[in-house]
């Protein structure tokens, strides 16, 4: 069979990933792979033995994918590679997954456009952490049909007890995480048996060898039949006509049809669908088509909203709950702000928990603050934007996401059962109130908000609160400032500073805060709030309205500046578990702002959180108005 | 939906993210078939127009027809051209007769590095595939470069779910790629289906013609009686070699294409 047979040529490839742990021979077998199906360019095979006899090492069928000379010389794949080849049925795009840890974004690379995949072990070695990590990973990426390939059967001379045995083991653990493999085939990939051709030597295995067991995989299920989900790309301007423009994830149009833009929900018709070079203008299009739309109403749009249609929509919300595989250097914490990719839209990401961290060796699940680099985690992420969703198990192309942290991307979601916002703080109407969070931001001129400044006692909190305080109430905002040892005085009068009152204290001050700033106003707290699982809740309660600010003076400054007498009282022994001397300080990992009280004067600080507070909670509010009188 | 539709919507989903996300963003115009079918793709995309300049590194040592038709192209499609070259490089007579990789990154490589330099390009769009050779099928379609252009293959960021990083801290230049996934075959039958016109020295004159085409020195033209698109698809159908066989400065030694390419080649 030669690679370019033409009667292929309209048939789709399917996308097929090879994964396994390291050394168990999956370059080797696509090496065969695409020399047994006859789809190697003349001459390769020839080329790579010469080449090893120059070298003066052995040739192996690896060398064909491996064509990078630091690779050949490490003797490890590093990348994702992406080759075709044929089989009688179809054609086939192969995407050779490394097995090393360190690689694992790589194996999420090609694992993640695969529609099929093959899990190769190691006949001498059974399932390894690898195989077990690249199998949880092909579940949790949605690749659903998997074979497994027992490799280097000529190592244990065809032995077929021994490929019962690790078979067993594999198929345990899929099981587990409910993965079904089409078949377990026994190969040697050096030695081409049972690839394309049966073996003699393993005439007791009557399955189906790779290349048949690759054709009995289905092509992916056509995604036009799902509800219709066109993220927007851009909205351009080129000429006299204003097209979206976007790619069908899912669904179908045509002209006429009503689409509903989410978030907003804003609707309007099509009226052309645009294109260039086409014989006749298109009247329909399905998933996959990158279209572009001319609607009938000029109606506000841009990149990151969904159409859909209605009766059949995505969720909206500010929460979700995800399974996430995580690539980072730094481990994913919670506290921590990443952006979150979806589709075309981009939302800033606050990690509200962390409910388990999963160990893919045995699936045991255990709760954790943090998931390490090449972990696995379920989280709850929070976000100040309305996220617009699916569920990934109804449709997978709106029910992902990536996380970015920097430049980087650095994990990957998968959206489990989302739910639309309930009792959200954003909410505006609140069911008992007649006059809406809008009528009160029209009247104040300011949206509510909470600013909560955290920092070591003596870092000046206090001072930056009041002084603020004093600056907004003469620019006419609605403000007030909550001193952390006014409420203990008072109503917390009833907590200690053990960890547990601690974080009731913060809850109930969160709690108070938000009510202020659904009131309308804005609140500033001063509370040393030590811990970034206090705040995350605090951040939780307050929603959209909490605006975390770091008062970062270091602990020497604050405790030689000692206003209250506090820190000598607690090297002293007379003050328990205070924060700094004898109880940890967790600095904010991502704030909205740092003050550097430790560096820069009073005045200078108290300019730039109010500078601040001008950009996030007036100037939106004046924006907001010109809007409200534009439409 | 068919392959080529299929190929054809990724890559105008590609060209709309690039020219969406990234500043200062333009395309690599080789003439060869390749960028003409991803001027093409830019003209679908964006609904026949091209909303970046084209850039053309000019080594003078090019096939004369392929400048005539850069420049009839140019005019007729409307673009916004821009020429670069290695001036310093060719006043002191570069040529391939100082060895053909010493004149392929002078020429070529400090060339286009000097024209992005120049004119302040962040992003520039090639049009490379990944079944060309081993070293491009391990990149990405969003491939960031150093401060010098260099590709450090080692390291790469994860590409996935069509989440292209588009982020970088500065210094950095991009290369994007809107056809890494489309064969040389697939390249052809597109040419078919849209009727992309073409420099006529991929047609067999005299029992000859080029595959791939590059700087007349070291591209040399095949044997073939292929005069017309669908002969070439049918020649293309039955042959196992590689498209860039005809290229002797990859031949100078059996990583020199992967050597060229970690330095800032396309």
């Amino acid at each position: 069979m030669n690679a370019m047979t033409p009667q292929h040529h309209s048939q789709r490839s399917l996308p097929i990933v090879i994964v396994g742990h390291v050394d168990h021979g999956k370059s080797t077998l696509v090496g065969r792979l695409l020399n047994d199906t006859g789809s190697l360019p003349e001459g390769k095979v020839e080329a790579m033995r010469e080449m090893s006899r120059r070298r003066g090492m052995p040739f192996e069928w690896s060398f064909v994918m491996d064509a990078l000379q630091a690779e050949r010389d490490q003797g490890i794949t590093i990348d994702t590679t992406q080759v075709r080849f044929q089989t009688a049925t179809r054609p086939y795009v192969i995407i050779d997954a490394p097995g090393h840890k360190e690689f694992l974004k790589n194996m999420v690379t090609g694992a993640a456009s695969a529609d099929g995949a093959l899990l190769v072990i190691d006949v001498t070695e059974g399932a390894l952490e690898q195989s077990r990590r690249h199998a949880y990973l092909l579940h949790l990426l949605g690749v659903r049909q998997v074979a497994v390939v027992i490799n280097k059967m000529d190592m244990c001379d065809f032995y077929e007890a021994r490929y019962h045995a690790v078979a067993g083991g594999i198929l345990g653990y899929l099981e587990e995480i409910g993965v079904k493999p089409s078949a377990v085939v026994p190969i040697s990939a050096r030695h081409g048996n049972n690839i394309v051709t049966r073996c003699r030597h393993m005439d007791w295995y009557a399955g189906p060898t790779v290349t048949e067991a690759l054709d009995r995989f289905s092509a992916p299920p056509s995604l036009a039949d799902l509800p219709l989900r066109l993220p927007v790309q851009d909205v351009y301007k080129f000429d006299e006509r204003r097209v979206i423009a976007g790619r069908i994830e899912c669904g179908r149009i045509k002209v006429g049809d009503t689409l509903t833009f989410l978030p907003g929900g804003r609707s309007a018709r099509i009226s052309t669908i645009e294109g260039w070079n086409k014989p006749e203008a298109s009247t329909e299009a399905v998933a996959g088509q990158s279209v572009g739309v001319t609607l009938d109403q000029p109606i506000f749009i841009e990149r990151g909203h969904i159409a859909s249609m209605v009766g059949a929509q995505p969720v909206e919300t500010h929460t979700l709950r995800v399974h996430l595989f995580w690539l980072g250097h730094e481990p994913l914490m919670v506290g921590k702000h990443y952006t979150l990719k979806l589709a075309t839209a981009e939302h800033d990401v606050t990690v509200q928990a962390i409910e388990r961290v999963i160990d893919v060796e045995d699936l045991s699940g255990c709760c954790g603050d943090r998931v390490e680099r090449n972990g696995v985690g379920e989280v709850v992420l929070r976000s100040r934007s309305v996220m617009v969703v699916d569920d990934f198990i109804d449709i997978a192309k709106t029910g992902r996401a990536v996380l970015v942290d920097g430049y980087d991307v650095v994990g990957g979601c998968i959206i489990k059962q989302p739910q639309p916002d309930g009792r959200q703080t954003n909410n505006l109407i609140a069911a008992s109130h007649t006059v809406t969070a809008a009528e009160r931001v029209r009247a104040n001129g300011h949206l509510g908000g909470i600013l909560w400044l955290t920092g070591f006692s003596g870092s000046g909190k206090s001072t930056m609160a009041m002084a603020l305080e004093r600056e907004l109430f003469s620019k006419g905002v609605q403000v007030y400032a909550l001193d952390g040892d006014g409420i203990r005085l008072g109503l917390n009068a009833d907590l200690g500073f053990s960890p547990e009152d601690r974080s009731e204290n913060i809850r109930r001050v969160a709690f108070i805060a938000n009510l202020f700033a659904e009131a309308g106003m804005v609140v500033v707290t001063a509370l040393i709030s030590p811990t970034c699982a206090d705040r995350a809740i605090a951040r939780e309660i307050g929603g959209d309205h909490f605006h975390e600010i770091f008062v970062d003076a270091a602990l020497e400054v604050c405790e030689a500046r000692d206003t209250k007498g506090m820190y000598k009282k607690a090297r002293a022994g007379i003050i328990p578990e205070f924060t700094g001397v004898s109880a940890p300080y967790e600095p904010p990992l991502s704030p909205e702002l740092v003050l550097d009280t430790g560096a820069k004067s009073v005045a200078a600080c108290l300019a730039d959180l109010s500078a601040y507070v001008e950009r996030a909670l007036i100037r939106p509010a004046r924006i907001g108005a010109e809007i409200g009188r534009a439409y | 939906m068919d392959q080529l539709s299929a190929l054809e919507d990724q890559s105008v989903y590609i060209f709309r993210e690039a020219f969406n996300r990234l500043d200062k963003l333009a395309m690599l115009w080789s003439i060869g078939k390749d960028s003409n079918v991803m001027l093409w793709l830019a003209r679908k995309a964006f609904f026949g127009h091209v909303p970046f300049p084209v850039v053309h590194v000019d080594t003078h040592h090019k096939i004369p027809e392929m400048i005539e038709f850069r420049d009839r192209m140019a005019r007729e499609w409307k673009l916004d051209m821009v020429v670069g070259e290695n001036r310093e490089a060719l006043d002191q007579g570069m040529g391939p007769a100082r060895g053909r990789i010493t004149c392929c990154t002078a020429l070529k490589t400090e060339g286009l590095k000097a024209v992005i330099a120049r004119q302040g390009y962040t992003a520039v769009i090639a049009g490379i595939r990944r079944d060309e050779d081993g070293t491009r099928a391990k990149e990405r379609v969003f491939s960031p470069r150093g401060h010098n252009a260099e590709w450090d293959f080692r390291d790469q960021p994860p590409e996935f779910w069509d989440q292209f990083k588009t982020t970088f801290p500065p210094g950095t230049s991009l290369r994007v790629h809107p056809i890494l996934h489309w064969t040389e075959l697939d390249v052809w039958r597109y040419i078919k289906r849209e009727n992309i016109p073409l420099v006529s020295l991929y047609f067999a004159k005299n029992g000859r013609r080029y595959r791939s085409l590059g700087c007349a020195p070291c591209t040399a033209s095949i044997e073939s009686n292929a005069s017309t698109v669908d002969e070439v698809i049918a020649e293309l159908e039955r042959s196992r070699t590689s498209e860039r066989a005809g290229r002797a400065q990859d031949k100078v030694s059996e990583d020199a294409f992967e050597r060229l390419r970690a330095g800032g080649y396309m």
